[in-house]
């Protein structure tokens, strides 16, 4: 009987692991980074239909090139999620290999924006063109510095891990990073609906 | 042993059914992302309801992505973590859904004046405005 009371006071009584206070925190921060997007997706749905007489979505954007992005964010999500799970069964290899492959998938997501940006621009469609696409820059420019962050700290980690190998601290970073990567993916399904599909069959 | 855990850990420790939860999420997030481009080309699709429909399938594909990838589940170990998120989906919902609102019923009763772009992409026309305009302004 002394066990079961001393285990269910230590349960009410000790602080939560260190990993799930931190885990939870970075959630909080993520929710507030998602408000911020929110906000600026707000913006750009008000503000799609002011062209100032210039170009609209459907004769600016590509699906084609929407379509490849959406395909090398999904996939960077997934080996994102495979580097945590090689990380949990503590193999640094596969997770190397894993986070090699999602930040050389991020880095084409990157390339593909910034050749998109840069087309518009040529076009005479950059972000001081009409209110739409200085919405339309600020959105989807947010979104590719967050991912421009991330393949940063990505990096970060596979020094980390390679020179520090799975301590718990580590384990937390990679923890918030695997967190951050998935919600990025959760922004973009968003601006591929609102900004591209939507923008394309206006 | 606590009764929580840390959103993405929902698996900490079984390797296998957490590579199982990334291959089910990416299968349905791919899987949903091509019926919304097939949603936008289709013929057979009545053209008003499409919007409806891409963004069905946009926020299921982000159920998809916060269950499989973030492993936010409907478990007593994440209720905190679902409270977070059910208070940022308010504020998300409050935010896009009320500025969408107020620029709405704006631009049906304000008289913007001249050069000013109306969202439908025409300028507006003073004598097109049926409503009342706004004291002062006649």
């Amino acid at each position: 009987v002394s066990t079961v009371l001393a285990s269910a006071a230590a349960s009410a009584d000790t602080p939560l692991a260190k990993r799930i206070v931190v885990g939870y925190g970075f959630w909080i921060f993520l929710l507030s980074d998602i408000i911020l997007f929110s906000a600026l997706f707000a913006a750009y749905a008000v503000l799609s239909g002011a062209t100032a007489g210039g170009p609209n979505g459907a004769q600016l954007f590509h699906l084609d090139t929407a379509a490849m992005e959406s395909g090398c964010l999904l996939l960077s999500s997934f080996t994102c999620g495979l580097g945590s799970a090689a990380a949990t069964a503590r193999h640094p290899r596969w997770f190397q290999i894993a986070f090699l492959v999602t930040g050389l998938l991020g880095t084409a997501f990157v390339g593909l924006e910034a050749h998109e940006f840069i087309g518009l621009v040529d076009k005479g469609a950059g972000p001081q063109r009409s209110a739409f696409l200085s919405a339309y820059f600020a959105l989807v420019g947010c979104h590719g510095v967050h991912v421009s962050a991330g393949l940063l700290w990505l990096g970060t980690m596979m020094a980390q891990v390679y020179a520090k190998g799975f301590r718990a601290d580590i384990l937390r970073r990679l923890l918030c990073f695997a967190l951050f990567w998935h919600a990025l993916d959760i922004i973009w399904v968003g601006i591929l609906t609102v900004v591209y599909l939507m923008g394309a069959g206006s | 042993v606590s009764n929580d855990v840390a959103p993405g850990d929902a698996e900490q420790h079984d390797v296998a059914s957490s590579v199982r939860s990334y291959l089910i999420g990416l299968f349905l997030a791919g899987a949903l992302t091509a019926a919304s481009f097939w949603t936008l080309r289709t013929p057979y699709l009545w053209a008003p309801g499409v919007g409806v429909a891409l963004a069905a399938l946009a926020i299921a594909q982000m159920g998809v992505h916060l269950v499989f990838f973030l492993k936010i589940t409907t478990g007593p170990d994440n209720t905190n973590n679902v409270l977070a998120l059910a208070f940022g989906v308010l504020i998300v919902t409050l935010l896009v859904g009320g500025s969408l609102w107020i620029m709405a019923n704006l631009d049906r009763h304000h008289d913007m004046g001249a050069g000013w772009a109306h969202p439908s992409g025409e300028s507006v026309q003073p004598q097109k405005l049926g409503r009342a305009r706004l004291g002062g302004r006649e």
